[in-house]
């Protein structure tokens, strides 16, 4: 009934967690039985170990928070090596956030990730606003997006989904161009590139200034890029974006999406993501739908 | 060790001044093991501004009636709704959390301050319980601002040091007269500058040192990476890694 395709890749249902969120999906597994998501993105992942930012690298504001962790990671080797083994088996599709600082970074990491048999797909991560080099950078230019996904299509042959920042004029220009480049499927929205100020100490919350907000005050705008950018292409999109219920699950889904990634309500619940795959059936039983794709994109 | 997710009910609010609240909890069947220096997340509900738990560590814990305590100080929205909550309320908590204190030595010295002091009680329960009375120096700017004293004294050797001398000794905690003493072991929480004096201190005498960290935190779980300390090994999650590290660690935080 919630069975879903993402262009190859067989999702049982269409809840998947959002990467940075979820960790390796280990930290989660105390509270649910993460074998019953659609999938699990795992932490963005670089060709070398990173530290990230400087703390403090997290600010709550109304409805949201704002996040300048800047992709610390263990890096693909060590990734591939240890944390591969220690999850490859969840009975679940394990997608890694691919992230790096320039094309030949993008490429080694998603060819190191190619050779791992249990992990069905990739999402590239070409827009996080957390980094000084690269990330945003190649997501906020058409051609510059192209040219790295074309890159990385030249190493990656299995699932590959492209994950879209929201930090510009015409995220549908964007889209398309990383369809044409051989995308696979689109993820949208990263994170907003947004900044608080602490007035009392006449400084800002984030050791890095600007940093990325989410939570369910970016939902409406993150609803409004799926629709338009479902409606502009051809390949399935993954939406994202302040989802906390099985009802924002529904919203983006008759938005256009596919599939849907839960963030930042992982941290409020750790046991969302399967209340939402639960709502969804009570849903579609509610009211009467035997297959979840009938709602897709209806709007 | 298993996180759980759990509502709690409140059996016992008890205010200390006007900064600092206890909250007991009980647990709707029976409790897992806890160690001191863990943490729990607590939900905030009610407040429009505040979206993400708020992490507290646990004050106490009595199996026997099945509950924990917290004690709360007030500092922000999160923490000025949660003052709002009344026995009888129930309080949804992800615990236990972190990695807590390592429970030895023989000769013991426990130093806290302000909200710090929190976690130390039930360290020192724990000593007690193995026959180990420790040394005990808690501290604050006036004797106000020392919430919980007199459950340290059944557990331990209760000194007190103030910047005002309103009680104990004058002075800070490291100035105070037991504190500079042959102790095989010194566990700490409290502020910042206070935790760094008295850990400087322990590794300049050659003294195992533990200290409780403090990071603004959302998931509790290590899944965020937002709670980091710069520790000798590079960035580690105070939710995760610590909340208690050992100043060996910590050479870059201590400087």
């Amino acid at each position: 009934m919630l069975e879903v395709k993402l262009h190859n890749l067989k999702l049982k249902n269409p809840v998947m967690t959002a990467s940075g969120t979820f960790g390796y999906g280990e930290e989660f597994a105390d509270f649910i039985d993460i074998s019953r998501l659609g999938g699990i993105v795992v932490k963005g992942t670089t060709g070398e170990r990173r530290q990230g930012n400087p703390y403090p690298r997290m600010a709550e504001t109304p409805s949201g928070m704002l996040n300048a962790v800047g992709l610390q990671n263990v890096g693909v080797d060590s990734f591939c090596d240890k944390v591969y083994h220690r999850i490859k088996d969840i009975d679940t599709n394990i997608i890694v956030n691919v992230s790096g600082s320039s094309i030949e970074e993008y490429c080694e990491v998603a060819s190191k990730i190619n050779a791992l048999e249990n992990i069905p797909a990739i999402e590239l991560n070409i827009s996080c606003p957390n980094v000084k080099k690269g990330g945003m950078g190649f997501g906020t230019n058409p051609e510059m997006a192209a040219q790295v996904v074309g890159a990385v299509r030249k190493v990656y042959d299995k699932t590959l989904i492209v994950k879209l920042t929201p930090n510009v004029t015409s995220i549908v220009d964007i889209a398309k161009a990383v369809e044409d480049a051989g995308a696979d499927s689109v993820s949208l929205i990263n994170t907003m590139l947004g900044m608080a100020i602490d007035v009392e100490k006449r400084r800002p919350y984030l050791s890095t200034i600007t940093g990325g907000l989410s939570g369910p005050c970016v939902k409406p705008v993150a609803v409004r890029m799926v629709w338009q950018v479902a409606h502009a292409v051809k390949i399935p999109v993954v939406g994202l974006g302040g989802i906390s219920c099985a009802n924002d699950a529904l919203e983006f889904l008759m938005a256009g999406a596919t599939a849907i990634e839960v963030g930042t309500a992982n941290f409020i619940d750790p046991t969302v993501t399967v209340k939402i795959v639960e709502g969804l059936e009570e849903y579609c039983n509610r009211h009467g739908i035997k297959d979840i794709n009938e709602i897709i994109g209806i709007i | 060790m298993k996180k759980y997710i759990t509502d709690f009910t409140i059996v016992e609010r008890k205010p200390f001044g006007n900064q600092y609240f206890a909250l007991t909890l009980q647990h709707p069947d029976s409790m897992p093991e806890i160690a001191a220096g863990q943490f729990v997340e607590v939900e905030v509900k009610g407040e429009r501004d505040v979206m993400l738990r708020r992490p507290i560590s646990i004050h106490d814990v009595d199996y026997e009636r099945n509950t924990l305590t917290l004690l709360i100080q007030i500092v922000g929205k999160g923490t000025k709704q949660l003052a709002t909550l009344k026995v009888g309320d129930r309080l949804n908590l992800i615990y236990p959390l972190g990695h807590g204190f390592t429970v030895e030595g023989k000769n013991v010295l426990l130093v806290g301050g302000g909200a710090g002091t929190a976690p130390l009680l039930y360290l020192a329960k724990k000593f007690d319980s193995m026959g180990v009375r420790p040394t005990i120096i808690l501290g604050g700017r006036t004797k106000d601002l020392i919430p919980v004293q007199e459950p340290f004294a059944q557990y331990g050797n209760l000194l007190i040091a103030t910047d005002d001398g309103s009680q104990g000794e004058k002075g800070m905690v490291t100035q105070h007269s037991q504190f500079d003493q042959p102790y095989d072991k010194i566990f700490t929480c409290g502020p910042t500058p206070m935790m760094k004096a008295v850990a400087r201190h322990a590794v300049s005498k050659g003294i195992d040192c533990e200290v409780s960290l403090e990071n603004m935190m959302a998931c509790g779980l290590g899944a965020c990476l937002c709670c980091v300390c710069d520790t000798d090994e590079g960035h580690k999650c105070v939710c995760k890694e610590g909340p208690v590290f050992n100043a060996k660690e910590l050479t870059k935080w201590m400087a």
